[in-house]
């Protein structure tokens, strides 16, 4: 599935709700929802600093675009 | 290589090396053990001059490691071993035969159990070869008798470990790896050698263990852009694990078709004044030497001796021995253990015949006296 | 380049997601290893990724290169069999504690002392995950398994300083919080000609966690950031300021003649004398 650039996103269906991404995202981009898994509540925040994405274990989110600054 | 055409004196391990450089070996890892070291000893001075690789290892367990890798990334692939060390490689055997990676591991049976009497011959390795690894693999082991058959079937091994994907066990005893004959061997250009049949298919589709005509599966090497993955753990055509019984049950049943139903049949064996003989003694490898100056030596005596000399312990070759049971009013069984052979022969000769073992293990060889002894008391019995 | 492009290209991506528990330090390391084999510009067609057996071990079954998934503890016996024989191939071996340490240890240290050209990664989790939770030789002494009911007796290993021992060429750790400096720490390992090895810290939540008060991978990760020190601060620590942390980066790097090379010398000079 193509994602639109510069937008987060979780694949639900991989993500296992570890809250890893929750916890260490540097600007708080993410609430956990019951089941613990992340929901994108503060998008304006995000630095795209791609550590959510590096740490997922999961391999679960997506920041739509180039991940760590080439 | 070129070999020499003229004849050579030549020892049982010497004739394995030349053997497995005839049949294009180009990687050989080993730990050094009596009585089998100079098999290693051959292929570290012959392996470079060839632009093959020769590696001393850790131990065995890594010896064997390292030839499947090596034979995963294409080439032909060796160890050679005695009792301990054969010990120590049996996982890694049944990950060859589990993941169908040819290789082929020389034993040169020593005394044992354990470090036993580590220069001093015996067979008793025979069922460890069938049995020595885990789970329901099938083998193919080998018992040369001579040091000319020592240099063919190590040719022989590689084919068969090729053609057939599997580990090919060749079962020398510490008397035929060190005995020296005058032998001619062919010149290299005239030994038959096989090799593993490539895929032709697109790497897309392609499945790594869905098996050929043969019940092979076609064999790619590593870096050859097939992306595939091999694993000891139970997988379906795409070489990936399913963790499903009928998988499993699939493939390990296949493992055993390929080998049992080859044409010509893997499992042979030499007869030798079979046709009316009365008494059949069944030796293999060096134990076969005594009994066939027995067989003769009985025939001069006037006593319908024959005998039927198993070349493959595994398969071993039933249908010849259920035959001669058929006819022979006994068979004898030498061997240097306390009784290996002969369980196969009871099993296969369904009380067809009367059956006498006979059995040495104080690391002396059965000699042609006594065999024939046995031979004449039989006969004494049989009319 | 972007995760589903990384994912398309470096996994084999119908066999995920792949069969770790929630917040397994596992998936992690494999996305360190699949970004940094891409940072390192290796050629797929020609990189094999050697596994033992273990949690861990099962990450090559999802990436798409050649992977061989071989027996407990003899990934690196397969794996220079692999190199040996064709010394072209880029060969990472990728391993647990268990694996590599203790009933691998053997071949781990002569595989450095060889300094064959192969790339190690292991994953260290501190317990022996896919068997349920026994202690390996990397669990600190005095922590808690299935095995360990009144805690471990045994001294753990520091790995790193036991393969820069062994003779290994490039040594580092990272850990799984430290996530870009792991990229870079492979990437590095994969660049170097010799035998490289990067011990990554890891978490199992599931069993080394929930045994010793750990209870999520959010909270083994905090404890990763609070016990870690990279190089250059360590550098400026007494012994006693060290005590209870570890070190990660880049610990050690030398030159030395790598195996497949100096056998080809042999090769040469085996022709040569035959003429
Ligand atoms: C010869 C052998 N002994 C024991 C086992 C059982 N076993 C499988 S994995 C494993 C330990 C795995 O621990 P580690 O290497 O640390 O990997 P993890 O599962 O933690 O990733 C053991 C003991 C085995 N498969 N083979
Ligand atoms: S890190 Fe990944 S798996 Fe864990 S909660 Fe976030 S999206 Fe889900
Ligand atoms: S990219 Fe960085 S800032 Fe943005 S959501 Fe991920 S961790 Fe948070
Ligand atoms: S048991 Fe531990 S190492 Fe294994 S998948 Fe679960 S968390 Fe990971």
């Amino acid at each position: 599935m193509e994602k639109a650039p510069g937008v987060i996103t979780v694949n639900e269906k991989w993500c296992k709700g570890c809250g890893i991404c929750i916890a260490f995202c540097p600007a708080k981009v993410f609430t956990a929802r019951e089941d613990g898994k992340p929901v994108v509540t503060n998008p304006d925040a995000c630095t795209r600093c791609g550590l959510c994405e590096l740490r997922c274990p999961d391999f679960a989110i997506s920041l739509g675009g180039k991940s760590h600054g080439e | 290589m070129a070999n020499d055409r003229r004849a050579q004196l030549l020892s049982g391990n010497e004739a394995c090396v030349r053997g497995a450089l005839a049949a294009g070996v180009r990687f050989f890892a080993g730990y050094p053990i009596t009585p089998s070291t100079e098999i290693a000893e051959g292929l570290a001075a012959a392996l470079p001059k060839v632009g093959g690789t020769f590696i001393q290892m850790e131990d065995e367990i890594a010896s064997m490691g390292a030839v499947i890798g090596a034979s995963l990334a294409g080439v032909k692939a060796m160890t050679a071993t005695s009792g301990p060390g054969f010990s120590l490689k049996q996982e890694n055997i049944g990950f060859a035969a589990m993941a169908e990676v040819p290789c082929v591991i020389v034993d040169v049976q020593r005394y044992g159990p354990s470090t036993g009497l580590p220069t001093s011959p015996a067979q008793g390795d025979i069922m460890q070869a069938r049995w020595g690894t885990h789970g329901d693999h099938p083998i193919i082991a080998l018992m040369p008798a001579s040091v000319r058959e020592t240099f063919d079937l190590t040719v022989e091994a590689f084919n068969l470990a090729e053609e057939l994907r599997t580990p090919v066990i060749l079962l020398l005893d510490e008397i035929v790896g060190h005995m020296r004959e005058r032998v001619e061997l062919p010149p290299d250009e005239s030994v038959h050698v096989v090799n593993r049949t490539k895929p032709v298919e697109d790497p897309e589709t392609f499945q790594p263990y869905k098996p050929g005509p043969n019940l092979v599966p076609p064999m790619p090497a590593f870096g050859d852009g097939y992306h595939f993955h091999v694993t000891g753990l139970a997988h379906d055509e795409s070489g990936f694990p399913t963790g499903r019984g009928q998988d499993a049950d699939r493939l390990v049943r296949r493992l055993h078709a390929k080998i049992q139903n080859r044409k010509p049949p893997v499992a042979r064996a030499e007869e030798w004044q079979l046709e009316d003989a009365e008494i059949v003694v069944v030796a293999a490898g060096s134990v076969a030497r005594s009994a066939r100056a027995a067989v003769r030596e009985a025939r001069v005596r006037g006593i319908k001796a024959g005998l039927l000399r198993p070349i493959t312990a595994w398969p071993f070759p039933e249908n010849e021995v259920r035959e001669a049971a058929r006819r022979a009013a006994a068979m004898i069984v030498p061997e240097l253990n306390l009784g290996q052979i002969v369980r196969e022969v009871e099993r296969v000769s369904g009380g067809e015949t009367k059956i006498v073992p006979l059995n040495r293990i104080d690391a002396e060889l059965i000699t042609p006296a006594e065999i024939l002894e046995r031979i004449q008391e039989v006969a004494a019995h049989v009319d | 380049m972007s995760i589903e492009e990384l994912l398309e290209r470096y996994t084999r991506r119908d066999k995920l997601p792949h069969i770790w528990c929630p917040g397994c330090g596992n998936g992690i390391i494999m996305g360190a290893v699949i970004r940094a084999l891409d940072q390192a510009g290796v050629d797929q067609k020609k990189t094999v990724i050697v596994s033992g057996i273990g949690c861990s071990s099962r990450a090559p079954g999802y990436m798409k290169f050649d992977t061989l998934h071989t027996t407990h503890g003899r990934a690196l016996a397969y794996a220079t069999g692999v190199k040996l024989a064709r010394p072209e191939l880029k060969v990472v071996v990728l391993t647990g504690d268990g694996d590599c340490a203790a009933i691998g240890g053997n071949h781990l240290i002569h595989a450095a002392r060889r300094n064959i050209d192969l790339t190690v990664v292991v994953f260290n989790n501190d317990i022996y995950g896919m068997t349920g939770g026994q202690y390996s030789p990397l669990t600190p002494q005095g922590s808690y398994a299935t095995t360990a009911p009144y805690g471990t007796v045994d001294r753990n290993f520091d790995l790193c300083e036991l393969v820069k021992a062994a003779g290994g060429t490039y040594v580092a750790r990272g850990t799984t919080y430290h996530t870009r400096m792991l990229i870079d720490l492979i990437s590095a390992g994969l660049g170097h000609k010799g035998f490289s090895f990067i011990e990554v810290v890891s978490q199992c939540p599931m069993y080394y966690g929930r045994k010793n008060k750990l209870a999520s991978a959010v909270a083994m990760l905090e404890w990763q950031k609070e016990h870690a020190v990279p190089v250059k601060a360590a550098a400026k620590l007494t012994p006693e300021q060290l005590k209870g942390k570890f070190v990660i980066g880049e610990l050690h790097r030398e030159e030395a003649p790598e195996y497949t090379e100096v056998y080809a010398e042999v090769v040469a000079r085996a022709r040569g004398e035959e003429k």
